[in-house]
């Protein structure tokens, strides 16, 4: 198991190393240059460019830069020098011109935002899915059954971004049940009420969508853990058709279920990009979105970085608690 | 099955119709809207001579736009899809096939992609790069935009394909026919198309049948975000975040652009569960 586990970890971290430096790379070789961006479209100031060249670290090879990364990344960063300089404490991920911010401060008030999306989201669409799933495998072949068939069928083929859509110009526009929203994001913390308000159709949109398949996966895997054998043998020791679900058939059946949550919500933390969007929420989608298009190279870079090194950690502890469970894991491995 | 099989014959066979019946997605109506730009009647302008009426204002006939951008649409969908399943289908062969440092490399290769936030990269990758393959020369404005989108789709898409068809491979090489055949003296390319490729199509199949509405989806998405065809060429995508803008005042046509999106996305997921029944006898179950 030690082992095991060594070897995993070892494999993450050269994995995170590898997609970090492929995103360094492809961002630093691309035909921009980040320095003359600091300066406003109609600058032709070579000299200020030249400043910020250097002030920013984009004046030396960009492997050399990289490594300046990484060291930004455990030691914190200072840009320029003397009363002017900007200091970056760790975790560095570089410094947005564009918005005289540090990278990591940026992210920082971003992803509470996105978090809450996320969680929320999840929650939901666990809730709705394995409900639907189960009473569909439960009553399978009834009118339930149907319902919940034509509820998957739509919800996967409704794109994210048509269902937000529908929901904001119907339930906002038409008929005015919540207000517009504003672009801005109250915590939890400060007012839960409108936090939970501005977030519902975004909590919505993100769920349908994979609450339908976790339907379609759920009602499937019960129902092919209702024909297994111990099943069989709980039937004939008696026990009523409710416990033989509850404490037999879910148990088994949900395990799988816990992995594919894992990954797709280590997918959603990235910044669920098209609903931050449609519904104008601050999270890092919007942020990376918003960096895109204005080319601030060190935001794209650091949200990316962000979003790989969650899915890559995400991933890590799946399998780990996947050898926990199932011991022919670590011998495979 | 028959009901999903007759929708998608006739929703791949619209667009070379309306190119016989030299019907033009760019030909305008000016006539049919008001000084507003907005379609005059109800229903977006729906007549007898424009079926799903007009779109606001510039004054094409939407059903011919629609006609006309389907053909954009399902020609990177379909081209994506043929060009990853190819490249995952060998991917995955030889993985499973030769097994060991070929396996071991390009596996961690996928792990490595998979890693990367591919919805993002796409989106951050697209202004530079379309720019990069107009200065190269090789495609110019929307071609190159459609090229772009169908290179990183496919530089992502490969990898999911290429597991599955490993641990089939893997576990197909090591059936009794395929010692037979080997015992026989059969060479490795004969096992491999001979034996082991028969096994797959299933597998293929289903994959193609259920990737194919996920491109549709991706470029609509992607032309949402405004990175995907540019007007006056036509795409569903384009249509409908045009569509947007009008919703409140011209609602039909946002009805009418997503409806046609999401019907044939659906089509494509009923038959592409159709197949699978058909082919697994073991997945009765759904």
């Amino acid at each position: 198991m030690f082992g095991y586990l060594v070897r995993r970890i070892a494999t993450s971290l050269a994995i995170l190393f590898a997609v970090s430096f492929a995103v360094y790379a492809i961002f630093a070789l691309l035909p921009f240059d980040p320095a003359a961006l600091t300066c406003g479209k109609n600058c032709n100031n070579p000299a200020i460019i030249e400043a910020n060249r250097i002030r920013l670290g984009y004046d030396i090879p960009f492997w050399q830069q990289y490594i300046v990364f990484l060291g930004g990344l455990f030691a914190g960063r200072n840009y320029g020098e003397g009363a002017a300089a900007i200091n970056c404490p760790a975790p560095s991920l570089g410094y947005s011109f564009n918005e005289h911010e540090c990278v990591t401060t940026l992210i920082r008030q971003a992803l509470p935002v996105t978090a809450s999306l996320a969680i929320g989201a999840m929650i939901l669409w666990l809730i709705v899915g394995i409900t639907l799933g189960v009473v569909a495998a439960r009553f399978r072949g009834r009118s339930a059954d149907t319902a919940s068939t034509i509820f998957v069928l739509i919800g996967t083929s409704l794109p994210t971004f048509l269902t937000g859509l529908l929901l904001l110009v119907f339930v906002v526009i038409k008929w005015r049940i919540i207000p517009f929203p504003s672009g801005n994001y109250t915590s939890l913390f400060e007012n839960p009420l409108e936090w939970a308000q501005i977030l519902l159709l975004p909590w919505i949109t993100l769920a349908f969508a994979s609450a339908a398949l976790y339907t379609r996966f759920v009602r499937n895997a019960v129902i092919e853990t209702l024909s297994e054998d111990f099943i069989r043998t709980a039937r004939a020791k008696g026990l009523s058709e409710k416990v033989i679900l509850r404490k037999h058939t879910l148990r088994a059946a949900l395990a799988p279920i816990a992995t594919m949550a894992g990954l797709d919500f280590a997918a959603l933390l990235g910044g669920s990009i098209l609903t931050e969007k449609v519904f104008n929420l601050p999270g890092l989608g919007r942020l990376s979105l918003s960096a895109v298009v204005e080319y601030d190279l060190p935001i794209i870079v650091g949200a990316t970085l962000l979003s790989a090194a969650i899915v890559i950690a995400m991933n890590l502890i799946v399998d780990i608690l996947y050898a926990f469970i199932d011991p022919r894991v670590r011998v495979a491995a | 099955m028959i009901i999903s099989a007759t929708l998608v014959v006739v929703t791949v066979v619209a667009p070379f119709i309306g190119g016989l019946l030299g019907i033009d997605g760019r030909e305008r109506f000016p006539e049919t809207l008001s000084s507003r730009g907005m379609p005059i009647g109800n229903f977006g302008g729906i007549s007898w001579a424009h079926p799903l009426g007009i779109e606001p204002g510039i004054g094409h006939d939407l059903l011919a736009r629609l006609i006309f951008g389907a053909r954009i649409s399902f020609f990177v969908a379909l081209i994506t899809t043929i060009l990853s399943i190819a490249i995952g289908v060998v991917a995955g062969i030889i993985m499973g096939f030769f097994r060991g440092r070929v396996d071991s490399t390009i596996g961690r290769f996928i792990d490595f992609l998979l890693a990367f936030p591919s919805f993002f990269m796409i989106v951050a990758l697209s202004l530079p790069m379309v720019q990069r393959l107009e200065k190269s020369g090789i495609a110019e404005g929307n071609t190159a935009r459609m090229l772009y989108l169908v290179l990183i789709l496919i530089c992502f898409g490969w990898p999911y394909l290429a597991r599955v068809i490993r641990s089939q491979v893997l576990s197909i090489r090591e059936r009794d026919y395929v010692m037979a055949a080997r015992a026989l003296g059969a060479s490795n390319t004969r096992i491999i198309f001979k034996e082991i490729l028969p096994n797959l199509w299933s597998i293929i199949i289903v994959y193609f049948s259920l990737s194919l509405p996920g491109y549709l989806t991706a470029e609509a998405v992607f032309s949402f975000l405004g990175l995907g065809i540019q007007p006056p060429d036509a795409s569903w995508g384009l249509l409908i975040s045009d569509s947007i803008k009008y919703v409140m005042n011209e609602p039909t046509y946002f009805f009418i652009t997503t409806t046609s999106l999401v019907f044939v996305v659906l089509t494509f997921n009923l038959l592409g569960d159709a197949v699978r029944d058909a082919l697994d006898p073991k997945s009765e179950a759904s």
